[in-house]
C-alpha cells in the first residue's frame, strides 16, 4: 500500500520519522491503514468524491461564461496533530491574534506603535489594505477580526511558523467541517479509539460570538454573500443554514434612519449583525467603492452609528499586508511584552535597503511577494524560475520596493497520501481558524491544504491543490 | 422570509412540480406506445401539444419520432420547460434558498439533478428503455415530497412551496386534459375499442389518477374523466383541489380568517376556487372544454403574477440601481 520508497526526502513527514518508523500519535492509524489494500482504498476515495457532489460541496470554474461545477479534492487520509503541539499551537494563535486587534485598534485611532517608530509610519499609511474611512472607529466591543484563517506551515526543523495571518475573509471552514463528516464514514471505528477533537460546534460557537457583538438580547443575526456565482457560496449558503440565519445580498437590505433592514415578506425587518462574505471596499458604495453593486449604500454610516455590528470590521486588512506581517513579533512584543510562541517565516522587507540589496543578491534562493497579493499570485519561486522571471522580479522590486517581500524558501511538511496506485509523500499547509468574541477560541481542526502534485510546494486550491480532514488529538498518545 | 428567497422557494415548487409532471408524462406515454398495434405509429405530437412549446418543438425538428420527443422533453436546452431545465432551475432556487432547506432535502434534490445530468451525458433518448429513468426521476421527486413532509416546519416556507406546487399542478392537469381530450374524442366510432380503452387510460395514468377513477366512477367516460380531473374534490390532481389546497397555503401565508380577502392574490385566487365549487360537469363541457381550460390557464397565471406583487416584488424605490442579478 505504501509506496517501496516512501520517501520525504528531508522534509518532516507528519507520520513518519527520518528513521522510517511511524511517529507515536499516528501509531493506531497506521495499523489500520496498513492492511487496508490499495484497491480498498482508491474506492474508498470514488465514494467520497461522489459524496461531495451529491452535498453540493462544489464551487463553479467560469470558461466561456458556462460554469463547470467542480469539487476540492479530498484526500482520504488524515493529517493528524497530537495534543501537545496542538497545545502549543493554540496558545500561539491567540497571542497572536490578541495582539494583533490590539495593533488593528491602535492603528486607526491611537496610533502609539507608530509614535514610538516600532513600526514605520509610511509603511502603514501606504497599505492599500489601510482603511481612511477606518479612522477613529470604535467597533463593537472593541474587537475588529472576528474570525481568522492563519496558514501555518511546518518546517524540516519540526516548527510550526505563521505564513500567513488572513485576518479579513477566510473561507475553507466549511470544507474543514463536511469533511470531516465524510472522512468519519470512512474510518468509523477509529475516531473514538484515537480521541479526535469534534469540531461540529463551529456553526453555534460564530452564532454566539456574532451574537456577543449585539447590545440587543436576541440580535437578528445575517450573512451577506456577493452571491450565488461567488467561488465560495458553498460555504456561505453551508454557514448560514448551520447557523439558522438568513442569507442575504447587498439588493435585500436597506437602509434608512442609519438602521439597516431586509426586505422580507412581512416587510421590513431590522438586521443587527451582518458577517459579511465580501470585501471591504465592496460594503458600501457611499463610503468606499462607488462602483460596487455588491453592497449596501449606507451600511457603513449605519455602522459607524452603532446600529450593526460587522464582522470582521472594515480595515483589518492593514494587518494582512506581507510588509506588515514581517512585524508582528515586534507587535506581539509592543502589545503585550511577550516573546511569540509561534514564529514567524524570516521575511526581507524590499523597501529596506539593506533587505533589498541582499534580495537582489540572492533572488535564486528567495521566494518573492507582492505585499497585497494572495491565492498564491503574484509570486515568484526562485529556486525553480526561468531566468526571465528572476529578472522581471528584479526590475519590479527596484521599481516599487513597498510592493514586495522576500522569505527563504521553506519546506513544507509532507503527509502520505493517495496517489495513483499507492501512497505517497505529498506537501501540506495548515489552516487553523480562531474566532474572538467573547473570548479568543481556536477551533481544534484545521482545514489542512495539500499539493496534489509529486513535489509541488503549492497548495492552492487554484492550483492543483486539495485538501485533508485535519484530527486534533485530544490527548497524548 | 426575504422577498427574494420567498420567490425562490416558490419557484423551487413550480418547477419541482413540473420535473415530476413531465418524467411521468413522459413515463406514461412510452408504456402506452408499447401496447399500440404494430401498424400504429407511435404517438409523441399530443404530448408535444400538451406541454405548450409545440411552436418551438416545430421551430427545431420536423418530424415527432420517439428520440426527438424525449430529446426535447427531457433534455433539450433549448426547451424552457424541458425536464433537464426544469431540474436544473429548481436546484438553482434551492441553491439560492440554501439556508431554508433541510440538509437531507437539500442533498436529495442535488442528487437527482445530477443523476438527470448523467442522463444526458448518457443520451438516454437514444435507449429502448429509457423509461426505467424517467421513473428514477419521478420516484426520487416523491422521495423529496416524502422527506420535506416529515422534516419540514410547517411556516413560511412550506406554504410558499406548496402554492407554488399546486398552481403548477393545477396547470399541468388543464394542459394535459385539454390536449388528449380533443385527439380522443373526435374518434367517436372508435368509442368502447380497445385502443380507445388504452388511451384514456394513459390519461388517467399520466395524473396518476386510473385507480382512483375506477373506484369513483367504474365504466370508462370521458365526460366523467374531465369531472374527475376538474372538479373532484378528493382527487389530488384535480385542478379544484389544487386551487383548494393553494389558497390554503396562501391564506396562510397572509393570516387572513374567516371570509373575505386581504389581498390582490387571495382575491383572484378565492374567486376562481369559488367559481369551480359551485360548478358541475355539464356546465364546463357546454361552455366547451378547451375554452374552459383555456380560461382556467390564464386565470392561474394572473393568480401567479398577483402572488408574485404582493409578497416577493422588492420595493422599487431601493433596488432600481443595483438589481443585478436578473
Amino acid at each position: 500500500m505504501f509506496a517501496a520508497e516512501y520517501d520525504s526526502n528531508t522534509h518532516y513527514d507528519e507520520m513518519f520519522a527520518p528513521d522510517g518508523t511511524c511517529r507515536l500519535h499516528y501509531k493506531p492509524f497506521f495499523e489500520t491503514l496498513k492492511d487496508i489494500p490499495v484497491e480498498k482504498l482508491k474506492q474508498l476515495q470514488f465514494t467520497t468524491d461522489k459524496a461531495q457532489m451529491a452535498m453540493g460541496m462544489t464551487f463553479n470554474v467560469y470558461h466561456d461564461k458556462q460554469g463547470i461545477e467542480k469539487i476540492l479534492h479530498l484526500d482520504i487520509i488524515p493529517r493528524i496533530i497530537n495534543a501537545t503541539e496542538w497545545k502549543r499551537i493554540d496558545e500561539g494563535l491567540k497571542q497572536r491574534i490578541y495582539a494583533l486587534n490590539l495593533f488593528i485598534d491602535d492603528i486607526y485611532n491611537d496610533q502609539q506603535i507608530l509614535k514610538d517608530k516600532v513600526i514605520p509610519a509610511d509603511l502603514i499609511e501606504s497599505c492599500p489594505g489601510y482603511l481612511k474611512q477606518c479612522i477613529g472607529l470604535k467597533p463593537p466591543k472593541g474587537i475588529w477580526c472576528h474570525i481568522t484563517g492563519t496558514d501555518l506551515i511546518r518546517d524540516r526543523d519540526g516548527e510550526f511558523y505563521v505564513l500567513e495571518d488572513n485576518l479579513r475573509c477566510p473561507s475553507g471552514v466549511s470544507y474543514q467541517l463536511e469533511s470531516r463528516e465524510l472522512i468519519k464514514r470512512v474510518f468509523p471505528n477509529l475516531f473514538s479509539n484515537l480521541g479526535v477533537s469534534p469540531i461540529s460546534d463551529y456553526p453555534i460557537r460564530l452564532l454566539n460570538m456574532l451574537e456577543f457583538l449585539s447590545k440587543k438580547n436576541n440580535p437578528v443575526v445575517g450573512l451577506l454573500t456577493p452571491g450565488v456565482y461567488n467561488s465560495a457560496y458553498f460555504e456561505h449558503s453551508y454557514l448560514a443554514h448551520a447557523m439558522g440565519v438568513e442569507l442575504v445580498i447587498g439588493q435585500d437590505l436597506v437602509v434608512k434612519n442609519n438602521k439597516v433592514y431586509m426586505q422580507t415578506t412581512s416587510g421590513l425587518e431590522q438586521i443587527d449583525v451582518l458577517y459579511r462574505r465580501i470585501d471591504d471596499t465592496f460594503l458600501d458604495p457611499l463610503a468606499f467603492n462607488p462602483e460596487s453593486l455588491l453592497g449596501v449604500p449606507g451600511l457603513f454610516e449605519a455602522y459607524k452609528n452603532g446600529h450593526i455590528a460587522i464582522a470582521n470590521a472594515p480595515g483589518t486588512g492593514v494587518a494582512d499586508d506581507k510588509a506588515v506581517y514581517a512585524y508582528v513579533p515586534r507587535i506581539i512584543k509592543y502589545y503585550l511584552d511577550e516573546e511569540p510562541i509561534l514564529a514567524n517565516v524570516p521575511t526581507y522587507l524590499c523597501s529596506e535597503k539593506k533587505d533589498r540589496d541582499y534580495v537582489l543578491d540572492h533572488l535564486h534562493e528567495l521566494v518573492v511577494k507582492e505585499t497585497n497579493a494572495a491565492g498564491g499570485v503574484g509570486m515568484m519561486i526562485g529556486p525553480r524560475a526561468p531566468e526571465e522571471e528572476i529578472e522581471l522580479f528584479a526590475n519590479r522590486i527596484k521599481q516599487n520596493p513597498r510592493n514586495y517581500i522576500a522569505q527563504p524558501t521553506l519546506s513544507l511538511s509532507t503527509v502520505p497520501t493517495l496517489a495513483d496506485s499507492q501512497v505517497e509523500p505529498r506537501h501540506v499547509d495548515l489552516r487553523p481558524y480562531i474566532l474572538y468574541g467573547q473570548e479568543i477560541e481556536v477551533i481544534p481542526g484545521a482545514f489542512t491544504r495539500v499539493a496534489l502534485k509529486r513535489g509541488s510546494l503549492v497548495v492552492n486550491s487554484s492550483q492543483g491543490g486539495g485538501s485533508k480532514d485535519t484530527w486534533v488529538l485530544q490527548q497524548e498518545h | 422570509m426575504l422577498s427574494r428567497v420567498a420567490n425562490c422557494v416558490y419557484w423551487l415548487g413550480r418547477y419541482l412540480e413540473r420535473s415530476e409532471n413531465y418524467s411521468r408524462f413522459i413515463d406514461v406515454n412510452f408504456n402506452l406506445m408499447l401496447d399500440l398495434p404494430p401498424n400504429l405509429k407511435e404517438q409523441w405530437e399530443p404530448l408535444i401539444r400538451a406541454t405548450g412549446d409545440y411552436q418551438l418543438y416545430t421551430d427545431q425538428y420536423d418530424n415527432f419520432d420517439r428520440e426527438t420527443a424525449i430529446y426535447f422533453l427531457a433534455f433539450d436546452e433549448n426547451n424552457p420547460n424541458s425536464l433537464c431545465t426544469s431540474i436544473t432551475k429548481a436546484r438553482e432556487n434551492a441553491r439560492i434558498a440554501r439556508e431554508h432547506l433541510t440538509k437531507e432535502s437539500w442533498e436529495k434534490l442535488n442528487e437527482i439533478y445530477l443523476y438527470v445530468k448523467d442522463g444526458l451525458d448518457n443520451e438516454i433518448w437514444k435507449r429502448d428503455d429509457s423509461a426505467e429513468f424517467f421513473r428514477e426521476v419521478k420516484y426520487g421527486i416523491q422521495l423529496l415530497y416524502g422527506i420535506a413532509d416529515n422534516s419540514v416546519a410547517r411556516t413560511e416556507g412550506w406554504y410558499i412551496s406548496h402554492l407554488g406546487q399546486y398552481l403548477e399542478r393545477a396547470d399541468k392537469t388543464s394542459r394535459i386534459l385539454d390536449v388528449k381530450y380533443h385527439i380522443l374524442l373526435p374518434s367517436v366510432d372508435e368509442v368502447g375499442s380497445p385502443l380507445d380503452f388504452l388511451h384514456w387510460t394513459a390519461l388517467l395514468k399520466s395524473v396518476s389518477g386510473f385507480s382512483t377513477y375506477r373506484r369513483f366512477y367504474g365504466k370508462l367516460d370521458p365526460v366523467r374523466i374531465v369531472e374527475l380531473l376538474v372538479l373532484n374534490k378528493y382527487f389530488p390532481r384535480s385542478i379544484f383541489f389544487c386551487l383548494t389546497n393553494a389558497e390554503l397555503c396562501l391564506r396562510s401565508l397572509s393570516g387572513t380568517t374567516g371570509k373575505g380577502y386581504s389581498n390582490s392574490a387571495e382575491k383572484k385566487l378565492g374567486a376562481l376556487q369559488s367559481k369551480l365549487e359551485y360548478e358541475d360537469v355539464d356546465d364546463v363541457i357546454s361552455y366547451g372544454l378547451h375554452e374552459y381550460l383555456d380560461a382556467l390557464q390564464i386565470e392561474i397565471n394572473q393568480i401567479s403574477d398577483a402572488i408574485h406583487d404582493n409578497f416577493f416584488k422588492l420595493n422599487q424605490e431601493f433596488t432600481n440601481q443595483k438589481n443585478i442579478q436578473e
